[in-house]
């Protein structure tokens, strides 16, 4: 890398001696849909609940990784950090200040600081415009290198810190591969020097080979701009090899939450206990030897889900008292935190 | 251990204004009866173009199998006519799709494609087929399968419409079924639902299994051979455990190294394979795999290697197996 572009993407002082406090502090998030009876009718027919209840913190340079199969959340709760959503209730607390509370003008100022990295890179590039301006218009949006030629020498130098040649700049999303779009996107979501980045199935759609190139980026990246990942996906291998935590979701809600080795080695809740036998891990002679448990059932829908703990119907550890109290996370060992109380 | 299916020299081409997309270029592969073969490869690597073309789905045009011989139980599908080959499909040779909501007809009732294809290919009456559906339906874990036969498509979930599509491949007793990514549309636990029917199923009524899949993982949970596909061709093949652990082409070896493993601690750098799969338009010069390849020589630019034994039913097409197994052998 280029030391321009080590001046511009390094970090000051300042901000790193704030290491002791979270960067991003989620509390309580809650996040409620309605769904309406019909198109004329004002009536509610139901209130999804898609994150209900949900804390976690996020410390500098941190990667903590979000997982849960599909309608489990994650997905929610990352729009929400951002202020995609309007969130139902709880706090989001950045960098000190509560997002909650901000107004817009001030909200979009924090939004230069947290950014996103999509799944499909396909439709998360324009295709009609270039590299060069997917890349520099957060820069334009928000008033940084107003002259054009700034605007693409800095455009150069994220591309090649992303592993591209600042010749793509020129170039339209569909005369790329999949992989070196993602990286267009990675470019994008550094362009405005975050703090914070939701990596949203940023890795699924690629080809292992390829896939592999990405995470030694997105780890690389972290390491030299000193960034923070919520990641989320569904790929539990690749959580565990690039999350220093990990939380765990279902149908809205956290089960459990833990050092990602810890987890890994040591899942409590029934479900993730479940998740983690289902993912076949590539090597015959370990298949062999391990369990094939299957866990029974499927993910009730969110519209009616069960009462009590969300998980009792399929739960091997359910009793009685399951069908009507809520567990709350409990910390079992230090920074293991399971919301099981049969555990 | 009988052959059942014997692949020869196939090639499947497509014509289109870029070129022509040679997307399977001579693969060469058998299948036992009973047993279960796992095709491994990435995205473009002709993996479902071959075993489209076991079936003859390959839409003409703008595809053709170009040549090659595949034998099945004695016979060469490319020779059959078209009502011949109807026959061997979803009787013989039955096929699960990845996406389970588009291949089963939207607009018509689950009891009815069931039933259907059973009137066809087995001549029962619809009081016979209804009763061997309900059966099917329960065989494959479904619950109330009398009302099931009477709902459609999206009344059920993803792995629920996936079990049906299990209960038709079986339903006409086939000696063969193609899965081609069964379960990559649905989550984990749901994935592991169905591999494990499957596998249950196929074992107990002696059914010979092809998997095709990109999930490493899945191959080594569920395969007793594997064949390792790249740029149309097949690099790699054996029984699952030599493929693993004693891998003797460069692009199984990169397979392996990019992908991160739960079982082990956090901490390694993953160790990716350089540069893109190549553009199959394209004339390739020599081995697909040498822009990308380690232990590439001088030989590699021109010649095509083949698949040739490495000992123990094992194969490889790399001119530089022996070097790769000796380095291999030496690090562990």
């Amino acid at each position: 890398m280029s030391a321009v572009a080590g001046a511009t993407l390094r970090r000051d002082a300042s901000q790193a001696a704030q290491a002791g406090q979270p960067l991003l502090e989620v509390r309580n998030l809650k996040m409620h849909f309605t769904m309406t009876k019909g198109i004329l009718s004002r009536g509610t027919a139901a209130k999804i609940k898609a994150v209900d209840d949900v804390s976690f913190t996020i410390a500098r340079g941190e990667t903590l990784g979000l997982v849960g199969e599909s309608g489990c959340g994650k997905t929610t709760t990352g729009r929400c950090i951002l202020h995609l959503e309007k969130l139902t209730s709880g706090e989001i607390i950045f960098e000190g200040q509560n997002l909650t509370k901000l107004g817009r003008k001030a909200l979009n100022e924090k939004r230069e600081r947290m950014q996103v990295i999509f799944q499909d890179p396909f439709s998360s590039l324009n295709p009609r415009m270039k590299v060069g301006d997917i890349i520099g218009e957060p820069m334009k949006v928000h008033g940084i290198y107003p002259k054009q030629k700034e605007r693409d020498e800095r455009v150069a130098e994220l591309l090649l810190v992303c592993g591209l040649n600042p010749k793509f700049m020129d170039r339209y999303p569909h005369e790329m591969s999949g992989g070196q779009r993602q990286r267009v996107g990675i470019a994008r979501a550094l362009a405005l020097n975050p703090q914070f980045i939701v990596c949203d199935e940023a890795v699924s759609a690629l080809d292992v080979s390829i896939q592999a190139q990405v995470i030694n980026l997105l780890e690389s990246l972290r390491e030299q701009f000193h960034l923070s990942y919520l990641f989320i996906a569904h790929d539990l291998s690749v959580v565990h090899h690039l999350c220093h935590r990990v939380a765990v979701m279902y149908l809205g809600r956290l089960v459990e939450l833990a050092d990602s080795d810890e987890l890994f080695s040591n899942p409590l809740h029934p479900y993730t206990q479940a998740l983690l036998a289902a993912v076949p891990i590539p090597d015959p002679d370990v298949e062999r030897q391990r369990a094939h448990r299957v866990m029974k059932g499927e993910i009730p829908s969110p519209i009616n889900p069960p009462s009590g703990c969300v998980f009792h119907p399929r739960c091997p550890l359910a009793v009685g008292s399951c069908q009507h109290e809520v567990p709350q996370l409990r910390e079992l060992k230090p920074g293991h935190w399971v919301s099981c109380p049969r555990v | 251990m009988s052959v059942l299916l014997q692949i020869e020299d196939l090639r499947t081409q497509f014509y289109t204004s870029a070129g022509t997309v040679r997307a399977v270029d001579g693969i060469s592969y058998t299948v036992n009866e009973g047993e279960t073969v796992g095709i491994v490869g990435e995205s473009g690597c002709g993996k479902s173009v071959g075993a489209l073309s076991i079936l003859r789905l390959i839409p003409d045009p703008p595809g053709r199998i170009a040549s090659g011989s595949i034998r099945f139980a004695g016979t060469n599908l490319l020779t059959l006519n078209d009502a011949e080959i109807r026959k061997v499909r979803g009787g013989q040779i039955a096929m699960v799709f990845q996406e389970p909501m588009t291949s089963l007809n939207p607009v018509l009732t689950i009891g009815l494609q069931l039933c259907e294809t059973m009137e066809l290919h087995l001549k029962m009456t619809p009081e016979q087929a209804r009763s061997r559906a309900t059966e099917l339906l329960g065989m494959v874990g479904i619950s109330e399968p009398e009302r099931r036969l009477q709902q459609y498509p999206h009344h059920l979930s993803g792995g629920m419409r996936q079990r049906v599509m299990i209960a038709l491949a079986l339903s006409c007793k086939p000696k063969l079924i193609i899965a081609d990514e069964p379960t990559t549309a649905l989550d984990v636990t749901i994935q592991a639902q169905i591999l494990e029917l499957m596998k249950d199923l196929t074992r107990r009524l002696g059914v010979a299994l092809i998997i095709i899949t990109h999930n490493l993982g899945v191959v080594a949970r569920y395969s007793d051979r594997v064949y390792v596909m790249y740029a149309g061709k097949i690099v790699e093949g054996g029984n699952a455990s030599d493929i693993y652990h004693r891998p003797v082409h460069p692009y199984t070896l990169g397979l392996l190294r990019s992908v991160p493993r739960m079982d082990r601690p956090r901490g390694d750098r993953l160790i990716p394979i350089d540069g893109q799969p190549p553009d199959l338009t394209r004339e390739i010069e020599g081995c697909a795999y040498r822009p990308r390849c380690s232990f590439a020589v001088a030989r590699c630019e021109k010649e095509v290697p083949p698949l040739e034994s490495a000992g123990g039913g094992h194969t490889s097409a790399c001119f530089e197996k022996a070097r790769l197994e000796r380095l291999l052998k030496e690090a562990s």
